[in-house]
């Protein structure tokens, strides 16, 4: 039996499968036989083992098993006992046989040259990153050296696709069996594939996270509406086989928790629900992650253990990167306990090696075999709908499956086989049979014949028994033996002896010291006794926190709205009622229950307000924190890229400015092009996901700009972009709003004329006229929905904007910057516009040479309403210092001062009925300060948003400490790891990208990286 | 401010806009002439910079100098100018330990900009001689209380010297208040940068040579000890026949009547700096030092004072305490590190200087203790205390008097300024653009 087993194993290498179709060099060599494994632990579908199971196969497919299975005579049986059988394992994630990599996409470029068109040739889309075209069964090549390192992890079958793109078309199932492609592929068009990463496509557009989600967005709108071949597209290939993968697993590389979400939502507005690729830090918000109802592929690769022993490298090492090194084993385990379906992949693995040492590292950390099992079988072969093929060891089933010495997770168990569609690949045979033992070895010599006892511990080690215990080199792989080893102890010479084994049956040839001709024999006497299997289950030990966000500062027990009464404070209304002094202002419900003197409560929890200072929570009307992209410079025209699809809750900076008083940010698109995008109003709720970061009710608005930025005068390459100029910056606003005008009156045509037809049926104007979500942007302006913020700086271009909203009927609802506000303000009243602007910010680029800190108090004084903004994520810190520079320089009041950064910014954005004034009936937004709130020397000792405390002083002070603590934990930890000899990287400092619209030089400190 | 001269991308269109817009402004904002006759600031509330306050004081200035500070001090006699600031602060006039201002006019605009030279190592540039007194920021700055300021050149490893002006002159030569007091050097970053970025707006800053930074850093520094050594011997040579520019400009750093400015930030570059000043003597002084609060001890034991370049900055680290940057003065102050606060802001240009220190008040330091890191501790470290940063009799009378507490923008109003004694006009171009539209709207 054993001698079958050995010689097919290189057989089989030299064995091509026969295809009909294909020539024959040679005889034919069909082959009919059935295997059967006998005596095996079989895991059937990975969890339930049937013992001492018999399993069949037979021309590549698993024909029977069972108990009670009969043999057929004509079958090659091999003996498995002992050994465990499970399905083999299916990887959905890889590129396995594709060549080409995926380039990593860059933001934004100012100095770049944009590339506005496809370069790719043909009748395809307009955008290179959309590539449905691509179908990774063509581009498909069958590689052993590949195939055969995911073989030896315990894979069989792979779903594999070109990893370039936005959307990367079809991906292709096939086995890892090192067959002609035509033999392998298992399911030619299996899945559709997409990713936020625009990969080799070098097209300018999308240059940001929310112009990937826009494109796809819209994407799907062209696509459906493409299906009634509208003459004006011609034939369009890409929207075709876009369409034509829609009914496939549709597979989304997120890569990340938010993008996660992001994708799902994306999924959600289309009626698609994908399976989502994750990245491994999805345990940090994994209630989302269920709400998704996603099923995930995971990684198992997890944040090397960084060299932290110098403390001025650990010095730039984050907290919540410590964190994540810490937990990121526990990611499978969270989505176990959530009840989220998940399956792995060795996508991210750096080599595939590693694979089982991360599932391992899994396991200790939670996650249980049965899941683990499912997660490699089951699971995806389920999710790509082909369990009727893989992912099982039942009848009918391709015969992919491993033979282990033992339970597939155990700490060394080998895989000794890997069969696929019933191709057997040795992984490690040489483990199949256990030689440890005592063997009687025979020498025959010319010297007459010896005998020894040998006693081989593994194969690499024994030692030989004769009048002393001698130690001998040992080497046994399975098929050679060779020992060597002194005749007696300190005799001088040496046999060396070579054989063959057969098992555990040994014969060969040598020489001894003398340079004789010897044979020998060796044959077992007693078996060693295996040691029962008491592997412990390694655990993890103590673990920290996930914590809300995942940094520092972040809650572990969500904070709740506390009913509050502030007593005998000065409270500044930012109202009707001005400033009051040894006031009471009462929070019920996380609204403003009462403002005034001498209120009382019997639940509210009484704060002291004596020598204090009360003001409405700030509002910061021009922020660029807690998002993942901010430009989206793709385009002269891009209002159709939300903010909102890329929120970040991860900001640190949103506690900061909490600390600063702030409590509501208008998170805007940068100003690298015209129309921007639309922006998102958040509330500074630290903690919460992106969803619950958004102001709700608050209406929309939109980023536009003018001036140096748009026209890429910081370009050091020229700008090819339309506009250049001023001149044509005010063309630009003509044009959009003139095609917008268009596309509303063709949508009311197409909505009277369906009308007509059909009487009485509600008509979907979209399938006439393509909708536009870009346009759909600027027709909500047009009506009022929507709102302009618009950067800004001099006065001719302020002028010329306003007259094109007047000509085309839509107003500038704010001017942002505007530090020429005030040699218009006049103008801008009659248009109706708003200012938002700096205190003092000037002359650090050409447009600003007329900046004066006098422009706030102006504008007025003329009767604008005026507001201070920071577009600064440190000076946002200090927003209350900055609208206190108008009382210095202008010699405004201070209740008009402090306006300015509460009621004011809370008009202008239209939602001063919730925010902006202590009134009752608001939303308890409020800061408590320490000092007049006008003076530098003014601290919020409490920030309240919703009547939730999301920052106390007192209470940040603890957690100073807390972090101090968990960080040296974690530093102690990773020492540890690398005392105990683990390997170790350098480490690698946290930097913080910081965003902003390109108005910035300063520093944001050592780690920062400013993005645009 | 380290990025922002390098735009390339100019027009000549946009330059020549440059100048024509500013040619009315200021224009008509005349330097002071020289002191005649007495002046008497009375019934001041004194802050003398050293820590000292003296309530209802009068200050006499004369030839320029503080004659007399005090109550008591009569105020007759003939050609006297007696100026009541009774409910003002009186405060020395602020110093900027670091700033651009007259070399860049308009980052973004190459032609106005005048801070950096081509090569590493530039001992011999001089910042002073390209200082241009009619650049339209320094009357905004001055308004606010900075009379004096460092003017010190960017680029490269060895940028140049820097002097001290004063901010109220006809040229460069009239400016210069304190010439060539210092040579500087742009220590190589001792942490490693990104070298590749990957994702969404991940843009490094700029791509990195292979292998290990801090291992170049290291290289780069020795190379510059290398010049010192070469320096020190030239400078203890008697005589030379051939003047080499580089070396030459390097003499002073030896007899310690140059200060050696090492611009640094993280606690490895600090102690590299330390090791400069114990290995060639020299009088080093620390400009950026965001993370000197670490090793506060060792400058101390040292002697090395630090210029707090930018109060106004984000925490290094999310986990760093939120108010990290605004506390280090008073980390130093603890300590005992002679430290001076600077405003290197350029969204600002350095005007907001004496709210930095008022920051540094708000979180920790005294008022008196943060006046005097924007008055006689800067004097000190610029070498210039002998003269200015302290309302002392026998000093320069560069006074600023101020409605009410000058640290605080909510009160910091300055209705007069002298420098060396001349009352100097306190208008700027924000103001008469002010004026402007004021005038426009009839308000």
């Amino acid at each position: 039996m054993r001698k079958i087993l050995l010689l097919w194993g290189l057989l089989c290498a030299v064995r091509a499968a026969a295809q009909p179709t294909f020539p024959l060099n040679g005889v034919a060599d069909e082959r009919d036989i059935t295997y059967a494994f006998t005596h095996a632990t079989v895991m059937r579908d990975g969890k339930t083992p049937l013992q001492d199971a018999t399993l069949l196969v037979r021309k590549g497919r698993i024909t029977a098993v069972g108990s009670q299975i009969t043999i057929p005579a004509d079958a090659v049986v091999m003996d498995c006992k002992g050994k465990y059988i499970y399905p083999s394992f299916i990887d959905l994630y890889a590129d396995y046989g594709i060549s080409g990599t995926q380039r990593s996409m860059g933001g934004f470029n100012w100095n770049a040259p944009p590339q506005l068109n496809s370069n790719q040739k043909g009748a395809f889309g307009w955008n290179q990153a959309i590539r449905t075209d691509v179908e990774a069964a063509r581009m498909f090549n069958v590689d052993e050296s590949r195939a055969r390192s995911l073989r030896e992890i315990g894979f069989g079958t792979v779903l594999t696709h070109h990893k370039d793109g936005i959307a990367r078309g079809s991906g292709v199932l096939v086995t890892l069996a090192d067959q002609k492609e035509n033999l392998v592929i298992l399911k030619e068009k299996a899945s559709a594939h997409y990713s936020f990463n625009k990969g080799s496509s070098q097209q300018s557009y999308p240059g940001s996270m929310m112009g990937v989600i826009s494109l796809l967005r819209q994407t799907y709108i062209d696509a459906a509406w493409y299906r009634n071949n509208p003459s004006a597209e011609g034939v369009n290939i890409t929207l075709q086989t876009w369409n034509a993968l829609q009914g496939l697993p549709q597979i989304f590389e997120a890569g990340d928790k938010w993008n996660a979400i992001r994708a799902d939502r994306i999924g959600d507005e289309f009626g698609v629900q994908y399976i989502i690729k994750a990245g491994g830090n999805e345990y940090q918000r994994i209630s989302d992650m269920r709400a998704s109802k996603a099923a995930f592929i995971l990684p198992l690769s997890y944040p090397a253990t960084m060299d932290v022993d110098d403390p001025n490298d650990a010095r730039f090492v984050s907290l919540a990167d410590m964190k994540h090194w810490e937990l990121a084993p526990t990611n499978p385990a969270a989505f176990e306990q959530a009840g989220i379906p998940f399956t792995f992949t060795t996508a991210d693995l750096r080599d595939s090696r590693s694979f089982m040492t991360g599932l391992r590292k899994a396991l200790e950390h939670g996650l249980s075999d049965a899941a683990a099992i499912d997660a490699l079988t089951s699971v995806p072969a389920k999710l790509l709908g082909v369990y009727d093929q893989v992912g099982s060891i039942d009848p009918g089933k391709h015969a992919n499956f491993i033979v282990t010495t033992g339970p597939v997770f155990q700490e060394g168990t080998q895989i000794l086989q890997n069969w696929v569609q019933g191709i057997k690949y040795g992984v490690k045979e040489d483990a199949w049979l256990d030689i440890k033992g005592s063997y009687a070895l025979n020498i025959n010599s010319p010297k007459g014949n010896m005998t020894y006892t040998v006693d081989v511990k593994s194969g690499n080690a024994a030692s030989v028994i004769g009048k002393d215990t001698l130690t001998a080199r040992f080497s046994h792989d399975g098929r050679m033996v060779r020992l060597s080893f002194a005749p007696e102890k300190k005799a001088r010479g040496q046999y060396r002896l070579s054989g063959v084994s057969n098992g555990t049956d040994w014969n060969g040839y040598g020489e001894d010291s003398a340079g004789n001709k010897l044979t020998w024999t060796a044959a077992i006497q007693t078996a060693a006794v295996a040691k029962s299997d008491s592997v412990k289950k390694k655990t993890a030990g103590r673990l920290g926190k996930v914590n809300y966000p995942f940094l520092p500062y972040g809650w572990t027990d969500k904070p709740v709205a506390q009913d509050m009464l502030i007593r005998n404070a000065t409270v500044w209304t930012s109202d009707a009622q001005g400033k009051l002094e040894n006031a009471d202002v009462l929070v019920k419900n996380g609204k403003i229950a009462q403002v005034g003197k001498g209120l009382s409560d019997p639940t509210a929890k009484v704060i002291d307000g004596t020598g204090k200072h009360v003001t409405a929570g700030l509002i910061d009307e021009h922020s660029h924190i807690a998002a993942s992209s901010i430009n989206e410079g793709g385009q002269t025209v891009t209002s159709e890229v939300r903010i909102a699809d890329n929120l970040n809750p991860d900001d640190i900076n949103i506690y900061r400015q909490l600390s600063g008083g702030v409590t509501t940010s208008h998170i805007l698109h940068g100003s690298a092009n015209t129309i921007g995008g639309q922006t998102q109003l958040i509330k500074l709720r630290w903690g919460a996901n992106d969803e619950d970061l958004k102001f709700a009710g608050a209406p929309g608005f939109i980023k536009f700009a003018l001036g140096e930025n748009v026209k890429r005068s910081s370009s050091s390459q020229g700008n090819p972009r339309f506009p250049d100029s001023r001149m044509g910056v005010e063309q630009v606003l003509t044009d959009a709003f003139q095609r917008a005008k268009r596309y509303e009156s063709s949508l009311k045509q197409a909505a009277a004329a369906a009308q007509t037809a059909k009487k009485g049926t509600v008509v979907d104007p979209f399938r006439t006229v393509r909708r536009d979500l870009e346009l759909d942007a600027l027709v909500e302006i047009m009506n009022r929905q929507r709102f302009i913020t618009c950067h800004s700086y001099v006065q001719s271009e302020i002028n010329a904007a306003m007259k094109v909203g007047d000509r085309m009927g839509f107003t500038f609802n704010t001017f942002t910057h505007i530090l020429e506000g005030y040699k218009v303000a006049d103008k801008m009243k009659a248009h109706g516009a708003a200012a938002s602007t700096f205190s003092d910010w000037w002359a650090y680029k050409m447009e600003v040479e007329h900046a004066i800190p006098y422009n706030a108090t102006i504008m007025h004084k003329v009767g604008l309403n005026v507001a201070i903004n920071s577009d600064d994520a440190e000076m946002a810190r200090r927003l209350n210092q900055e609208a206190a520079k108008s009382v210095k320089y202008g010699g405004m009041s201070e209740v008009d001062a402090l306006n300015m950064v509460t009621i004011n910014p809370a008009k202008m954005l239209h939602v001063d009925d919730k925010v902006g004034s202590i009134r009752a009936g608001k939303d308890a937004d409020l800061v408590i300060w320490s000092d007049h709130p006008l003076s530098i020397y003014a601290k919020a000792e409490q920030t309240v948003v919703d009547g939730v405390v999301y920052f106390d002083r007192q209470k940040d002070a603890e957690m100073r400490r807390q972090i101090t603590m968990e960080r040296n934990r974690l530093i102690q930890k990773m020492s540890g790891e690398k005392r105990a000899g683990g390997p170790v990287v350098p480490a690698t400092p946290s930097y913080q990208l910081l965003y902003n619209c390109g108005e910035h030089f300063h520093s944001h400190g050592l780690l920062a990286i400013d993005l645009d | 401010m380290k990025q922002q001269y390098i735009h390339k991308a100019l027009s000549l269109v946009v330059a020549l806009m440059a100048l024509s817009i500013g040619v009315k402004a200021q224009d008509n904002v005349y330097p002071a002439k020289a002191q005649t006759g007495k002046v008497y600031i009375k019934n001041a509330t004194v802050h003398v910079g050293n820590g000292q306050v003296i309530p209802g004081a009068t200050v006499a200035v004369e030839n320029g100098k503080i004659t007399g500070v005090g109550t008591g001090i009569a105020t007759d006699g003939a050609n006297v100018t007696i100026i009541d600031a009774a409910g003002k602060h009186l405060y020395p006039g602020l110093i900027l330990s670091s700033s651009g201002m007259g070399l860049v006019e308009t980052p973004t605009v190459r032609a106005t900009t005048d801070i950096r030279e081509i090569g590493d190592y530039n001992p011999s540039i001089r910042a002073i001689v390209a200082y241009n007194t009619d650049s339209k920021i320094i009357n905004t700055v001055r308004s606010n209380g900075i009379l004096l300021a460092n003017i010190i050149p960017e680029g490269g490893t060895i940028s140049g010297s820097s002097t001290v002006v004063q901010l109220d002159a006809w040229n460069w030569e009239d400016a210069a208040y304190h010439m060539d007091g210092g040579l500087h050097f742009r220590m190589p970053s001792l942490f490693s940068r990104p070298s590749r970025f990957g994702g969404f707006g991940r843009r490094g800053p700029g791509a990195e040579p292979e292998g290990d930074p801090v291992k170049r850093a290291l290289e780069e520094i020795d190379q510059v000890k290398a010049l010192l050594r070469e320096a020190k011997a030239y400078a203890a040579k008697s005589s030379v026949a051939e003047p080499n520019l580089k070396l030459e400009a390097m003499r002073g750093l030896f007899d310690r009547s140059k200060k050696f400015y090492i611009h640094c930030d993280v606690v490895r570059e600090i102690l590299v700096a330390i090791d400069f000043a114990k290995e060639f003597g020299l009088d080093v002084v620390i400009v950026g030092g965001s993370e000197s609060w670490q090793v506060a001890d060792l400058l101390k034991l040292h002697k090395i004072p630090v210029i707090i370049d930018q109060m106004h900055e984000l925490p290094t680290l999310s986990d760093d305490d939120i108010d990290q940057t605004y506390k280090i003065a008073t980390q130093l102050q603890k300590a005992g590190v002679l430290f001076a606060i600077n405003d290197s802001d350029s969204q600002h240009r350095g005007k907001n200087l004496p709210f930095n220190a008022g920051t540094a008040a708000a979180y920790g330091l005294t008022k008196e203790e943060a006046l005097s890191a924007i008055t006689l501790n800067a004097a000190r470290i610029l070498g210039i205390s002998d003269r200015t940063g302290s309302i002392e009799t026998g000093k320069d009378a560069n006074i600023v008097i101020s409605v009410g507490d000058i640290l605080d923008m909510r009160t910091s109003i300055i209705t007069h300024a002298f420098i060396q004694g001349r009352q100097i006009d306190l208008t700027d171009k924000h103001k008469q653009l002010n004026q402007r539209y004021m005038q426009k709207y009839g308000l």
